[in-house]
Formats: C-alpha cells, sequence, structure tokens
C-alpha cells in the first residue's frame, strides 16, 4: 500500500497546505524545535497515534498563521501546532 | 452470604465515555472528593449487581498512557498499581474504549495488562459505532487481548447489562493472589511496538468501513472554518449570556416572590422583636436573594455541560489556540477559562489539563477575572435596579447588553493581564505544545448533563446553607447590636456594630463612591461574593424597618446614585472578593507568594477601575 507513495517526496507535515494527504514515514522530534524533549515529543505523538504507516489527512487550520492543524490519523482528528507537526514525516 | 465490597476502577483515555458509563452505572448514588494531597477530583459512585454484589466504583482520570505526565496521570498510574495513598487497589479494572475509536485505548490496554490487575474492556458506545458500519468479532478480540470484552451502550436503559453480568462472573471467580506486576514506563520503541501491537489486533478484528462519520465532517466545516468557526463561538457565547440573563428571569421572579411571601408570613405570625427580625431580616431575605440566582446557575452550567458534551470544547480550544496565544496564553487553558464562567475553583482546578507550569500559572491568575456565576446576583441586582429593560435596535435587550460588556471587559482584561505577565515575567518562554483529541460530535446525555447540574445545584445550595447563612447571621448580628438607645430618632443600624466598621471604612472607599452601607456588604462578601447581595439586603432591611418586605432592588434604586451602582458593577469586574478562590490559588500554586499576588492585583485593578467609572460618570452628571 506505501508503494504509491515510494515516488512522493519526504517532507515534515508541518509544511503541508490544508487538504494534504500522505502517509507517516517515520518521526523525528529533532528537527521540530518543540519545547518538548526529543523523547517527550516522540512519545506524546506516538500516544496520539501518529505512527509509522498512519494515514493522515489535514482537515482544518487555524486563522492566524495557519495554525494549529486539525490531522486526521486513520479515523481520528487530532489537533496540533504546525511546530510540533514538523517532527512528524509524511510522504 | 453477605458479599465482600468490590472495589471497581474506570481507566480510558479522554473522550472515551468513561464518565458517562459511570454515571449510568452508579446514577446519582456519586462522592466527589479529592485524592489525599493532590487537588484532582475524586468520583466514587456506588451499585448493586444483579446477583446483589455491593459495588464501589472510581471514575479515574482520563490517561493515554500509564506515563503519569500530569498529576491526573500519575492519579490513574498510582491507583491501578495500588500505589494511590489510602486507597484500596482496585479488584478488577474497566478499561474504557469508544467503540468508534479503538486504536488508542487499545494500546493503553496492553499497557494496563502489564500491572498483572484483573480486567474487562468495555467497548463502549456500541451503538454509534453499529450505525456507523464499524464490526467488532469480540469473542477474537477477548481472544487476541486476553482479557474479557464486553459491549455497552452507556446512554441506554439497560445497554449496561452484559457488563453488569460478567462483573459478576468474574468476580465470583478472582484469584485471591492477581498475577504479578511486571509495568514499568514505557521506553519509545516499546511505546511504538504496543501500539502496533494494537493496529495488529485491531486489522484482524475490527472491520472499519470506508465512510468517516460525515456528520461530524460537515459540521466541522463550518465550526473549524477559519473565520465561520470564529463567528460561530462568539454567536455561542452571546447566546449563553442573553439566556442567562432572559430565560431565569421568570423562575427568578417566582422564587423571589416565594421568599417575600415567606418573610411576610413570619412578620404577620410572629410578634415585633429580635426574634422576628433575626428570621425575616437575617435568614429569609438573606439566604433567599441567594438562592433566587439558582436558575441563572443551572442555565450557565447547562451551557457549559451541553458543550463539553457535544465535544465542541476541543473545538473551541482549537480555534482559540492562536489567538490566546498572542495573549500568551496555551490553547488548552480556553476550557479552564471557560468554566471559570461558571466559577473559578473548578476552573483553576482544570488548569491541570496545562501539562506547561508557566502556562498554567499564567491561567490560573487570570481565571479569577473570568466573570464567575456568584458575580451574576450582584450583577443582576444592579443592572436591574439601574439598567432600563428597553431594546435597543430592536432586538437586543440593553439589560443583557451591559451584561455582555461586563463578562467582555473581564475577559479582555484577562487577556490584556496575561500578555503583562508573559511580557514582564516570564520572557524566555519558548510555547508549549498544544497537543488534543478533537471527538466525533456527540449527542449530549440527557442523564449526564442532568446529574452534572445536580451536582453543582447541590454545591451551591450547600454553600446557601453553610457559608452564606452564617455569614448572614454574622451581618444580621452586627446590624442589629447594640440596639439603639430608649427614645433615638434615627434608624436601628445607625447606633450597630456594621455602622461603626463600614463608617470607619468609609474614607477609603468614598473616592470610588461607595456608602459605608457597602463597606460592610463588601466584608462579608470576600466569603462568596454573591453575600454581598444577601449582606446588602439585610443591611437596608433592617435600616429600612416598616419597609423591610420592599425589594432590594427598588432600595438601592433610591439609595445609590447612578455612578455610585457603576462603580460598583466596575469593582466586581475585578475585586478579589471569594475566600475560597484564594486558597484554591494556595493549594494549586502551592504558594502563598502566588495567592498574594493575585489578591493584591485584582485589588489595585478593581479600585483603579471604579475610581475612574466613578469619576468619569460623576463628569457626566450621572453623580
Amino acid at each position: 500500500m506505501t508503494n504509491t507513495h515510494d515516488t512522493r517526496r519526504e517532507m515534515p507535515l508541518g509544511l503541508a497546505q490544508c487538504g494534504y494527504t500522505g502517509v507517516i514515514q517515520h518521526l523525528s522530534a529533532k528537527d521540530a524545535g518543540s519545547a518538548l524533549s526529543d523523547i517527550e515529543l516522540e512519545s506524546r505523538l506516538i500516544e496520539l497515534g501518529f505512527v509509522e504507516g498512519a494515514r493522515v489527512e489535514i482537515l482544518h487550520e487555524g486563522l492566524v498563521g495557519r495554525d494549529p492543524i486539525a490531522v486526521r490519523v486513520d479515523n481520528i482528528t487530532i489537533a496540533v501546532r504546525r511546530r510540533e507537526a514538523m517532527a512528524i514525516i509524511v510522504a | 452470604m453477605e458479599l465482600p465490597l468490590l472495589h471497581l476502577a474506570l481507566v480510558g483515555t479522554p473522550n472515551s465515555g468513561k464518565t458517562s458509563l459511570f454515571n449510568a452505572l452508579t446514577g446519582s448514588r456519586q462522592k466527589v472528593a479529592n485524592y489525599p494531597g493532590v487537588t484532582v477530583e475524586r468520583k466514587e459512585g456506588f451499585f448493586v449487581t444483579p446477583q446483589g454484589r455491593q459495588v464501589s466504583v472510581v471514575d479515574l482520570p482520563g490517561t493515554y498512557s500509564l506515563r503519569g505526565r500530569s498529576p491526573d496521570e500519575e492519579i490513574t498510574r498510582d491507583f491501578v498499581l495500588g500505589k494511590a495513598s489510602g486507597e484500596t487497589v482496585p479488584d478488577l479494572v474497566l478499561c474504557v474504549a469508544d467503540s468508534t475509536n479503538l486504536r488508542l485505548t487499545i494500546r493503553l490496554l496492553l499497557e494496563l495488562k502489564r500491572t498483572g490487575r484483573p480486567m474487562i474492556l468495555v467497548l463502549n458506545m456500541f451503538d454509534i459505532a453499529s450505525r456507523r458500519g464499524i464490526s467488532v468479532d469480540v469473542e477474537r478480540l477477548a481472544k487476541e487481548l486476553g482479557v474479557p470484552v464486553v459491549t455497552s451502550i452507556a446512554v441506554r436503559k439497560g445497554g449496561t447489562a452484559d457488563l453488569l453480568a460478567l462483573t459478576d462472573e468474574i468476580s465470583a471467580k478472582l484469584a485471591a493472589e492477581p498475577a504479578e506486576n511486571t509495568w514499568r514506563a514505557l521506553s519509545v520503541s516499546e511505546l511504538r511496538a504496543t501500539q502496533r501491537e494494537a493496529d495488529r489486533i485491531i486489522s484482524d478484528c475490527v472491520s472499519l468501513p470506508s465512510r468517516p462519520d460525515t456528520w461530524t465532517a460537515r459540521v466541522d466545516a463550518i465550526v473549524l472554518h477559519p473565520v465561520g468557526g470564529l463567528i460561530v463561538l462568539a454567536l455561542i457565547l452571546f447566546v449563553m449570556f442573553q439566556a442567562v440573563f432572559a430565560w431565569a428571569q421568570p423562575l427568578m421572579e417566582l422564587l423571589q416572590s416565594g421568599f417575600d411571601a415567606l418573610g411576610d408570613l413570619v412578620h404577620a405570625t410572629l410578634p415585633d422583636g429580635l426574634v422576628q427580625s433575626f428570621l425575616q431580616n437575617g435568614v429569609i431575605s438573606g439566604v433567599g436573594s441567594v438562592i433566587v440566582f439558582l436558575p441563572q446557575i443551572i442555565i450557565i452550567f447547562l451551557f457549559i455541560l451541553l458543550l463539553e458534551d457535544f465535544g465542541y470544547m476541543a473545538r473551541a480550544a482549537f480555534l482559540m489556540d492562536r489567538i490566546m496565544g498572542g495573549a500568551g496564553l496555551h490553547g488548552r487553558a480556553f476550557i479552564p477559562l471557560l468554566s471559570s464562567f461558571a466559577c473559578a475553583i473548578p476552573g483553576i482546578m482544570a488548569t491541570r489539563v496545562i501539562d506547561n507550569k508557566r502556562d498554567r500559572l499564567t491561567t490560573i491568575l487570570i481565571a479569577p477575572l473570568m466573570t464567575c456565576s456568584a458575580r451574576i446576583p450582584v450583577y443582576t441586582l444592579i443592572i436591574s435596579a439601574f439598567i432600563p429593560a428597553k431594546d435597543v435596535w430592536g432586538f437586543i435587550n440593553l439589560q443583557g447588553l451591559v451584561m455582555f460588556g461586563l463578562y467582555a471587559t473581564g475577559i479582555v482584561s484577562a487577556l490584556a493581564v496575561s500578555f503583562l505577565i508573559k511580557f514582564f515575567m516570564l520572557r524566555d518562554y519558548a510555547p508549549a505544545p498544544f497537543m488534543l483529541e478533537l471527538p466525533d460530535y456527540k449527542m449530549p446525555r440527557l442523564k449526564s448533563i442532568a446529574i452534572g447540574i445536580f451536582t453543582r445545584a447541590k454545591m451551591f445550595l450547600q454553600r446557601a446553607g453553610t457559608t452564606i447563612f452564617s455569614m448572614m447571621v454574622l451581618i444580621w448580628f452586627l446590624a442589629s447590636f447594640p440596639q439603639p438607645p430608649a427614645g433615638a430618632t434615627e434608624p436601628a443600624i445607625d447606633f450597630s456594630l456594621a455602622a461603626i466598621i463600614g463608617k470607619a471604612l468609609e474614607p477609603l472607599l468614598a473616592p470610588v463612591g461607595f456608602n459605608w452601607q457597602i463597606a460592610v456588604a463588601l466584608i462579608p462578601g470576600m466569603a462568596a461574593r454573591e453575600v454581598a447581595v444577601a449582606a446588602l439586603g439585610t443591611v437596608y432591611a433592617i435600616e429600612g424597618g416598616k419597609e423591610a418586605a420592599e425589594q432590594i432592588g427598588q432600595v438601592l434604586a433610591t439609595k445609590w446614585s447612578l455612578a455610585t451602582a457603576l462603580s460598583m458593577l466596575a469593582w466586581y469586574i475585578f475585586a478579589p472578593q471569594c475566600a475560597s478562590t484564594l486558597a484554591v490559588i494556595r493549594r494549586e500554586t502551592g504558594s502563598w507568594g502566588w495567592m498574594a499576588a493575585t489578591f493584591a492585583y485584582m485589588l489595585v485593578l478593581a479600585y483603579a477601575a471604579s475610581l475612574l467609572t466613578y469619576n468619569v460618570a460623576v463628569a457626566l452628571g450621572a453623580g
């Protein structure tokens, strides 16, 4: 199922436009610049369902700075700021 | 044979419907308290199983894992592990899952299993899942997880029958010694592996429909629209405040005339004298003038509980995150601040969802500026006495508009204070993350709402019955003694202790237009804001003598200038007139210093605002 995505370039979810759909490739907390430690950020993202292979779609974004974003992760919706979403590498 | 009390614990992720299941199991047989040493709300309820087992069930704070990131989550972890001080280890853990959203709960369950506690997985909201075309192979799921699984529909009558039967069946054969606890905090890779395992089990046992919940998507298209969403939010808040003012009116008038009639009855039955004065002026008019506000408090809690149950609160946090971020607040602060409209105490306690200490502290400091329900009596009284009930622009009630203005001033000031705190005190600040599940919309559960409102109304009435009652007795005493000498021509109250205290404070408060009667009312108002209304009622009732049955609002309209009334409104937006709030701030921040800081800054703001309001009003000819 990931075959269709192999050709797409990897990018952080934090840079994606509203309406973007993709699959999580890996998590990379150290590039996110979050106030949380890498381990803490990664743990929290996993606890909210952001694991490799999960399908994501950006459903909504906020007014100011198009932030935060509402992301569909498989069948639940999670609100995150773009800063933390930088740790989620999608393609 | 009498069976021993069975201890159950409800564990689940936020939004799993844990609380509605708790309400369905226990009804109104609930006890709300705090865990020893921490201010986490402890909800325990009781019920009897079909086989006659007495069961105590504790609704633990929602959590995604046992890592214990916040005080709430630590309680859940320690409780399940049997490490919570003074708590019984649960005989059986009910892990509650939203059937439409199993991923996160199944991972939590796999982690919980390591604690070795006997456990049942409860697939709650099973009706919604079925309606959406989600089918679960319950038997296979139970086999894969190694845990009994049962479906439930907490909101339907009899929807928990299977759960009750299974509870009986399992508790009958509970081993004396449960399995060993092998739980320890999971590393990132273990966490990932657990989620993978959960996903594998789900793909084996659950078939998901291809279509998502279209209803939620359609509502969110409007409600989460960058601009439209904010308009909807503003409309909801506006309707809420108009409702508090307009809908409650008939009921309040009914209550008021009830208390008036009771007062008259006492006046007519008892001989003139101290006992009559105590019952009529101290007890009935005092406590009555506070209980009259019960309808408004019920309406505001109705709105807050409805929005919470519907799933809107998380959306409001999403919409407000960056906007509040501009004022230095975290999006998660929105829910505590909105709760503070009901009462700052639950609001401040709800700041525990904010895991960053600085964000939390800022939220705690400004929460008391949100217009709590205890201010409603004061606002309503003054507004209805001084602001004409006419319509502006044809459809907006002027009184409602002033009320809205008072709320808005509170909000704007709170944001300004927060901005100043961030700017001057917490400059080296990195914004804490905002991560929140936006649950699918659900029809609010009437029974849950009813229980929620009942609990709050009970708390309010208990306060009226204890704190407020004792304050009223004190005020009546101060206003009645010493008695005037024989042959005195002035009103009796001029000779009382209350007048002596009030007149001593008057010079301090004269610049803001307060007379000594207000000074007297402000002192017991420290115990609870709404007491000030009752205290004014008592002071003027005793002073007024024969016209005591007259409504307090009419009395004020004749005794105060408009400038004084407006100054009083301004005072109440800011004044730290609530000892319980200060006590909660002390407890939640663990510091007397922050409590003192809150008290001081609010007092300064109150005095400045009143001074400004009074002088501007006088200059405009309202003195």
